[in-house]
């Protein structure tokens, strides 16, 4: 209990890391995964296709292997860099990395929801004269927006415990990593891990409630 | 609902603004390559040498196949202990007995919430505390893969279990069988068809996770990809690093084929009544994915 107490501030700094890469990766991959899903269903054969191979590629690869090769190959190798600060770099290199990485899951998501849309509000939207784009906006995608908050949930979930991966792009902040070092001073103590764990629930368990009460708020009465 | 429904069959003037963004599309596309190709081009990624190793049969035989041996022995060992965790756990759930159904459904819960990377750190961390000294890496990364999958499939197993009719298991008892032989020999054989793809699913996540091992240091393909090809081979890291990549999608492919193939069989079987559970993998993701709790 002790270590606990002593580690708090660098282990608080640490996880506040995870919860700043979280909230970035939330919105861009959000961002993305919308994007990425308009091209999975558009009229336009080239970008369905990119929009296929892209998910395939990137949702197969290990999250750990995207991190390591954002920095390693990416930043160190091409030369692709956010900021001369190392940190502010790294913290970039992970954001680019983990949003990646999420908007793949975000649009399949988005894409089971699309699914659910009945035939007829495509087809009235057709009747009426919409085009693609604007039948996707104002009809399609936000009725399959409100079908998929819980699994947008998931995701996000998923997504907040993902950023403990942070440390494979070689950014040495997150609370993963100040865990590992405290039990490189200390050794392995049970009450920072408990800590840590506990940490974690207090963000992914209201998430989990909130979009739980938010799918059941706006689901499509059918 | 099929995406081709989203817009009609193209009128000229549908077709003309389709053939205008396929144009753009494709330009985009090419500069997006081009732009690649002349980055990798800058720093000398497209010299022979060094993608030259991946063409000599050594350095497949002496780095790449260790490292992927190393991957499938700890996602192979993860995925037995997974299954058998999964299946107690997700039994005990199901209990009649208080006692059994809510420890268990705590220690699932539990291991679901945590993320993985932390639980597979505080393992390698104490093994060595409490063992004496000695490599704990494999055994870290599988009993955290274990925890973590087990406690999904855990769940994969209890909604397999539940999506049998009731009429099943009615039926069952009235026949005078007993709790043993009602789930044993009516509701698991059913359940199993039902839960197979999400099974095979969780299984995808489960080799996607090895990849961990790399934080922890044990010797994967990533590890070889990452640090011991580029350390022999200088300046071959990111050929390396798009090799090993192709060798994790295909793998993962082919798990994914399997498990939408099965879906599909369990979908026209006639032998269950059970409708295949939805899979955790499909919106789950890596290192930590988790239903809502």
């Amino acid at each position: 209990m002790d270590d606990l107490i002593e580690y708090a501030p660098d282990l608080a700094a640490g996880f506040l890391v995870n919860v700043k890469i979280a909230l970035v990766c939330a919105v861009i991959s959000l961002v993305l995964g919308t994007v990425l899903v308009s091209f999975r269903v558009s009229p336009t054969p080239v970008l369905r296709a990119a929009g296929t191979v892209y998910v395939n590629v990137v949702r197969n690869t290990p999250l750990t292997l995207v991190l390591a090769f954002s920095a390693l190959g990416l930043s160190d190798t091409i030369g692709l860099t956010f900021s001369d600060e190392p940190s502010t770099n790294g913290f970039w290199l992970v954001v680019l990395g983990l949003s990646a990485y999420t908007a793949t899951f975000v649009g399949e998501a988005l894409r089971s929801g699309i699914n659910t849309v009945p035939l007829g509000q495509a087809e009235a939207a057709r009747a009426i004269g919409l085009t693609f784009l604007q039948s996707l906006r104002l009809i399609i995608l936000p009725q399959a927006f409100r079908a998929v908050v819980a699994p947008l949930g998931s995701v996000m979930i998923a997504m907040i415990k993902n950023t403990t991966v942070a440390l494979a792009a070689g950014y040495l902040a997150d609370s993963a990593f100040v865990m590992k070092d405290t039990f490189d001073d200390t050794g392995v103590s049970i009450p920072i891990f408990i800590g840590l764990v506990l940490a974690f629930m207090a963000v992914t368990l209201p998430v989990g409630f909130f979009t739980g009460w938010l799918s059941r708020r706006l689901a499509v009465v059918r | 609902m099929s995406s081709t429904v989203l817009f009609d069959a193209p009128g000229p003037r549908a077709r003309l603004r389709n053939n205008a963004l396929t144009l753009v599309a494709v330009i985009a596309l090419a500069a997006v390559a081009y732009f690649v190709y002349v980055k990798f081009d800058q720093k000398g990624q497209w010299q022979g040498k060094i993608w030259k190793p991946f063409t000599e049969a050594t350095t497949w035989t002496e780095f790449i196949i260790p490292g992927l041996l190393g991957t499938l022995e700890a996602a192979g060992l993860g995925a037995v202990c997974a299954l058998a965790f999964g299946a107690v756990f997700g039994l005990a759930r199901l209990s009649d007995h208080r006692w059994i159904r809510i420890p268990a459904g705590t220690v699932v819960e539990t291991f679901r919430a945590i993320p993985l990377l932390l639980l597979i750190f505080f393992l390698a961390y104490l093994a060595p505390s409490v063992l004496g000294s000695g490599d704990y890496t494999l055994p870290a990364l599988v009993l955290g893969l274990t925890l973590y999958n087990g406690s999904v499939l855990a769940e994969v197993v209890r909604a397999g279990v539940l999506a049998v009719p009731r009429g099943q298991s009615e039926a069952a008892y009235a026949i005078g069988l007993r709790k043993g032989g009602v789930m044993r020999l009516v509701l698991l054989p059913q359940a199993v068809t039902a839960m197979m793809p999400a099974i095979v699913s969780q299984l995808v996540v489960l080799l996607k996770d090895t990849a961990l091992g790399y934080i922890i240091a044990y010797v994967d393909l990533l590890n070889y990809g990452f640090k011991i090809i580029p350390a022999v081979f200088f300046g071959s890291l990111v050929p390396a690093a798009i090799v090993i990549g192709v060798i994790y999608i295909g793998l993962n492919m082919a798990l994914s084929a399997l498990a939408t193939w099965l879906e599909k069989r369990s979908r026209r079987s006639r032998k269950t009544g059970a409708k295949p559970i939805a899979a955790p993998g499909v919106i789950g993701m890596g290192a930590g994915a988790g239903l809502p709790q």
